[in-house]
């Protein structure tokens, strides 16, 4: 729990999150869709013998299109980002199963973030500019505190220790590789959250060293709760022990529907904050419709109300919505990271806060 | 003092296998789904934590915390609330941690096997998330002494906090509560030590807090629960006071300490405080005369049922005894006149008392949920005759939704306003409580209500008022907002809501029986604006008097500011004259004139697109909605004008004029009219020559006469309204707001080319003058055109010695409402200066010698003065008042 090993990129971030409103990239699935590979060209030399069919298993380009990966980090960082997510959000063992891969696990994550990493250098040594990579550890497939089965709703598909270990050795995977941060996201049920947290941890003991936490939830709908039932600041409240760099919310919602829930997070963190919404909801062909500067216009109005400190996108953003968000938070300060009072907050799916009155 | 109440925090202990004979044997017969039950009926009736343990030698303790666990996990009416993950053993602990998803508390770690396991064991709950109970329990066995019980938690403090980085206030204290009156010497003190040990923890380790598990301290009366559970009550009531936060305890089985007889409180309190020598013999000698009783509510007996109806429903009420309150609020509702009087009377009273004891401490939570579900049920008997004597003719006078902010449960006072107004003849939409904000919009928006009521009883309800009112303001809505609960009041509803909400009227209701009356006139189309700028006229009085203590005061005397007046040389200057004397009317001005005058700025920051016009319509982001509005507002402009939906009306006049001092004396044709004006008394610095002039109005009018004033008004005229309301009528706020926004650039428009044209025909001081559109807008012209209300001049009372000049209701049909707004909202006025010096200023604050030298000026009290003049005051008026008072 010390912070003695803080790293040169740590304090490089915190300094600059001091300036200005970070840049996070946007989505690497979506650029991959775009690439429209066939199963051969996801399987590679390396892979064309797997039993399995490879055609959607975005993280293990890792190893057989690494150059594809890089190229598009380096449109992320060309369009103005700061900070890219390395390809791994499927990456633990627990969601490589469905492709037969779960071994492969801890080098996808390696590759993963060397290939971040390579991107990010380059682009510092050609514009002299600070780049950061954020290893990203996904949700996983399975659910911690929801039942698979409706008639048994004592029953799990996994378990804390089961995914503690896979985040562990994806965590270790991406120190490894070359991660400045880590990023926990799309968090939709916090108790995966908590487990991949309390591995984390694990593995910076391991690793001898600490990295700035990343924390992005997800809200699932309009109800304004995770898909596991807890509200925005209940969220928090699971996961403040973490020390986090950021907690935020990504994914699932647009811009315009995730407005209010950034809001409440900001007023209740008292850590930075990041929001990375989705290019809005999803058409009926699945597709994201928002134009690069619809997205940037909502974001642009949260930096200037003050409510994050962190933004990029997910599902359905590209580099040229990238650059129009960058373009709309560039005059925007900071959200200052306000100073709460110490009082015992807990939390079920709704926040408890207990103010002692002596 | 509710503060102190809402504080304490009831964990429900039910589902716990040593404490409840009941839930062991559900576990132990795996009858999870009942066990279920005992956790969600321990949640509805008012725990706020649940502790769960299930240390058992007979059970996999391991096994059965995790099934529970994941059972309760989807059950969202229980997981709301935060777990306890109560075990003696950490196996059973952390098979329970991996279990949760939120932030729980670990109930115990403590010193017993010395500092290795110990800070082990807080290592790891740090590392899952969780809070920590700290047993008063060290190497040399449980803590017995306050002196012992601070030694051990002092050391435990210190270990976490230097060693383990554990924040203090996830650190809970449990110093051990052991049972008294035992019979053993030894043991008379243990309460008084539990109280004592509390007190000096909570005074000298910062941000903890305290537990206990209640129950141990009676165990000698076991079997004698009428004694054991007013000695639990008068435990609690000590122990709180001594600063304990939260206990295991079965709160729903306590009797109000208030209740309990004299003669047992005297002696169960002496046994707690150690007051006496034979305290225990003492409270033996009496117990048997209670024992069998059994249950809290039989401590006393039934003699309450032959008292008057009305102290009968009050002790329904305080007792949530819902037994007989329906014959008794039907006997109650034949007595009276009408079925309302019976709520308005009787039980609002017994709800007073309720309300009045959980602020003394004497009623935990839970006990005044019980007292609501009585008072409800009492309400359901009166309903249908309240029902049935309504006037069934006419519809719902309105719809008013309610709510009790997210964050907090109290809704007493919000039901009875709720139903107060459905007795009234309103229509409630009632959203219960723990209510996001985005859920009020979302509904608000949906029904359409026309207005909405927030409640709330905790301090930080408040915060989530503000912020409610922020989201409103932001979504554009101006519906009434009425605030309303015990910890509101006028005053922050002043200072941090009324601010937050400026785009509608935001009133406290002090209690149910004001709602009425205020959702009355804020509904009334007559007299709505009037009441709601009444409210929020006092309101910015309020807050302004408060901002006011922090403001840098430094003013220099009226007198020294007069003497730095502005240097204008009169000696060789001829004021122009105007070409006529008296006043000139335009009727149904030529719209065309106006719309090539508009300053386009300003509307597309209506609508919240910054950036200067013309550029912002091609600008790469905002561009994409300024380009349309644009078109869409060029399309209307066209119908106004071809249309003639606007009907532009002004006023000007022109008075022979003389300065004197801060007045201008106009001569009229009924003689002399003066106007007032303020000086700037803000210091200023360098020499003489450099120095810049502590500014008023009257500086730029001949102190010799021979000068002229100039006033007018201007407006779209009423028509236009009229448009914007058929629009919101049906539905079409876009094009309603439309038709508003370019009411109001069209009254500026308006008010530019008069001035204009003032300029070059009827002053006719710049009679060559030829300026663009952009040098307009920018000023680029001699003299100025102040307007009664605006920096230089902010009484707007002055807007009435302007009105009268001009005849303005009939000459151009703007009226002033009784806060000197003026009606049309797209209406401009103000006063014409011509010399070339004249500039615009603001006044900034002025002080108290100015203030008494105008009103004697105005004719006026100081206190009218300062009330009008509030935001321009250097000092609070009340301070002041005070002071004068006091001499």
């Amino acid at each position: 729990m010390t912070t003695s090993a803080t790293t040169q990129a740590a304090r490089e971030l915190s300094s600059l999150a001091e300036q200005r409103v970070l840049i996070l990239d946007g989505a690497m699935g979506t650029m991959i869709q775009g690439l429209g590979l066939s199963e051969e060209e996801f399987r590679g030399a390396r892979f064309a013998d797997h039993p399995d069919d490879l055609k959607g298993d975005n993280d293990i380009l890792n190893l057989s299109q690494p150059e594809k990966i890089e190229a598009i980090h380096l449109e992320y960082f060309d369009a103005g980002a700061d900070i890219a997510q390395t390809n791994t959000f499927n990456a633990t063992s627990i969601s490589q199963a469905d492709y037969g891969l779960s071994h492969r696990a801890k080098e996808i994550n390696i590759e993963g973030a060397r290939i971040a990493r390579r991107a990010a250098d380059k682009v510092r040594d050609e514009e002299g500019r600070p780049t950061f990579v954020a290893g990203a550890l996904g949700p996983t497939n399975r659910t911690a505190s929801i039942s698979p089965d409706v008639t048994d709703p004592g029953a799990r598909n996994t378990s804390f220790d089961e995914l503690r270990d896979a985040y562990l050795e994806s965590t270790l995977g991406l120190i490894e590789g070359g991660a400045d941060i880590i990023l926990v996201e799309t968090v939709f049920d916090t108790l995966n959250a908590k487990a991949a947290l309390f591995a984390v941890e694990e593995a910076f003991d391991q690793a001898g060293t600490r990295l700035p936490i990343m924390i992005s939830g997800t809200i699932t709908d309009r109800s304004g709760r995770t898909l596991s039932g807890q509200t925005p600041e209940a969220f928090w409240n699971s996961v403040r022990h973490a020390n986090p760099f950021s907690v935020g919310f990504n994914c699932a919602l647009g811009a315009k529907d995730l407005r209010p829930h950034i809001a409440e997070l900001s007023r209740v963190a008292d850590v930075r904050v990041s929001a990375y919404p989705n290019a809005g909801l999803p058409n009926e062909f699945g597709g994201y419709d928002e134009r690069p500067e619809q997205t940037a216009d909502h974001l642009g109005g949260w930096a200037r109300d003050g409510l994050v400190n962190v933004v990029g996108g997910c599902c359905g953003t590209t580099p040229d919505h990238i650059r129009a968000i960058a373009r709309q938070v560039k005059a925007s300060a900071p959200r200052v990271v306000p100073q709460l009072s110490r009082r015992l907050r807990l939390s079920g799916l709704e926040p408890f806060d207990l103010r002692s009155a002596f | 003092m509710t503060e102190r109440q809402g504080t304490f925090v009831n964990i429900g202990e039910r589902t716990n296998v040593t404490g409840s004979a009941r839930f062991r044997k559900l576990i132990a017969e795996s009858d999870y789904e009942t066990a279920l039950e005992v956790a969600r009926q321990q949640v509805e009736s008012g725990a706020q934590i649940l502790d769960v343990n299930m240390d058992e030698g007979l059970l996999d303790s391991e096994a059965a915390m995790t099934t529970f666990l994941n059972l309760i996990a989807s059950e969202p009416d229980i997981s709301r609330v935060p777990i306890m993950v109560d075990s003696s053993k950490w196996t059973v602990i952390e098979a329970g941690l991996k279990c949760l998803q939120g932030k729980g508390i670990v109930n115990s770690i403590s010193l017993k096997e010395g500092e290795e396991p110990f800070l082990a064991q807080a290592r790891l709950v740090r590392r899952y998330g969780a809070a920590v109970v700290v047993m008063a329990f060290d190497e040399q066995g449980q803590a017995e002494t306050a002196e012992r019980k601070f030694e051990i938690c002092k050391r435990a403090y210190e270990l976490l906090v230097e060693k383990v980085d554990f924040p203090p206030e996830d650190i809970i204290f449990d110093p051990n509560i052991f049972a008294v009156a035992t019979g053993i010497d030894e043991h008379n003190d243990y309460a008084r030590a539990f109280f004592e040990g509390t007190r000096m923890i909570k005074e000298r380790l910062p941000h903890v807090h305290v537990s206990g598990g209640v129950s141990n301290v009676s165990f000698s009366f076991r079997g004698n629960n009428a004694v054991r559970e007013a000695m639990h009550a008068c435990f609690l009531y000590h122990a709180i006071d001594a600063g304990l936060d939260m206990a295991i305890v079965n709160a729903g089985a306590l009797p109000v300490y208030q209740d309990i007889p004299d003669d047992l409180r005297e002696r169960i309190e002496d046994v707690l405080l150690n007051r006496r020598a034979d305290a225990t013999d003492r409270l033996l000698e009496i117990a048997d005369q209670y024992r069998g009783a059994g249950g809290a509510a039989r401590v006393v007996d039934d003699k309450w049922r032959e008292q008057s109806v009305e102290k009968r429903l009050e002790h329904a009420l305080v007792h949530g005894i819902g037994d007989f309150v329906e014959a008794d609020v039907e006997e109650a509702r034949l007595q009276a006149d009408r079925p309302i009087h019976v709520i308005e009377g009787p039980l609002m009273d017994g709800m007073n008392v309720v309300g009045d004891l959980f602020g003394a401490g004497k009623m935990f939570l839970p006990q005044v949920v019980k007292s609501a579900r009585v008072m409800k049920k009492a309400v359901a008997v009166l309903l249908p005759h309240i029902e049935a004597e309504k006037d069934d003719t006419q519809g719902a006078k309105g719809k008013i939704l309610m709510a009790t902010v997210k964050g907090d449960v109290h809704d007493i006072g919000k039901n009875i306003v709720g139903v107060v107004l459905q007795c009234n003849n309103y229509e409630v939409i009632d959203l219960g409580v723990m209510v996001p904000c985005a859920k009020i919009l979302e509904v608000a928006a949906e029904e359409k209500v026309d207005a909405i009521g927030l409640s709330g009883l905790i301090t930080p309800s408040l915060d989530e008022m503000v912020y409610v009112a922020t989201e409103m303001q932001r979504e554009g809505l101006d519906l009434p907002l009425l605030i309303g609960g015990a910890t509101t009041s006028k005053m922050h509803t002043a200072v941090k809501i009324d601010p937050a909400y400026g785009n509608g009227p935001v009133v406290h209701v002090v209690d149910a029986s004001r709602a009425v009356g205020v959702v009355q006139e804020l509904l009334s189309r007559e007299r709505r604006a009037a009441f709601a700028e009444g409210i929020r006229a006092d309101y910015r009085r309020m807050a302004e008097g408060r901002r006011k203590g922090r403001v840098d005061r430094a003013r220099i005397s009226i007198a020294d500011a007069r003497a730095n007046k502005a240097r204008i040389d009169w000696s060789g200057y001829t004021p122009p004259k105007p070409a006529f004397e008296g006043l000139k009317t335009f009727d149904d001005y030529p719209l065309a004139e106006l719309v090539e005058r508009i300053d386009w700025q300003p509307f597309f920051a209506t609508w919240e697109l910054r950036g200067r016009f013309p550029d912002i319509l091609d600008d790469p982001t905002v561009g994409a909605a300024a380009r349309p509005l644009w078109n869409d507002a060029q399309e209307m402009l066209k119908r106004i004008v071809d249309e003639g939906w606007a009907k532009p009306r002004a006023v000007i006049g022109f008075w022979p004029a003389r300065a004197d001092g801060d007045d201008i004396r106009l001569q009229t044709g009924a003689g002399e009219t003066v106007v007032h004006t303020l000086r700037q008394q803000m210091p200023r610095g360098g020499d003489s020559e450099s120095r810049k002039a502590n500014l008023a109005l009257s500086d730029y009018i001949s102190p010799e006469g021979g000068d002229w004033l100039g006033g007018f008004a201007v407006t779209s005229g009423p028509e236009i309204d009229e448009k914007a309301k058929e629009f919101e009528q049906a539905g079409d706020m876009y094009n309603s707001i439309l038709v508003k926004a370019l009411a109001d650039r069209l009254a500026e428009a308006f008010a530019e080319r008069m001035h204009e044209r003032v300029r070059r025909e009827f002053w006719g001081y710049a009679a060559e003058e030829v300026l663009t559109n952009e040098q307009l807008i920018a000023e680029e012209y001699r003299g100025i055109r102040p307007a009664p209300g605006y920096p230089a001049c902010p009484d707007h009372t002055e807007k009435g010695t302007l009105f009268a000049l001009l005849d303005a209701g009939n000459t151009a049909r703007v009226e002033l409402t009784e806060s000197f707004a003026m009606m049309p909202a797209a209406s401009v006025s103000g006063w014409y200066f011509s010399h070339p010096e004249a500039r615009y200023f603001g006044l900034g604050r002025i002080e108290r010698d100015q203030v008494e030298d105008y009103a004697r000026r105005k004719g006026m009290s100081v206190e009218e003065v300062e009330r009008w003049l509030a935001p321009s005051l250097a000092y609070d008026p009340d301070d002041e008042a005070a002071k004068r008072e006091a001499a």
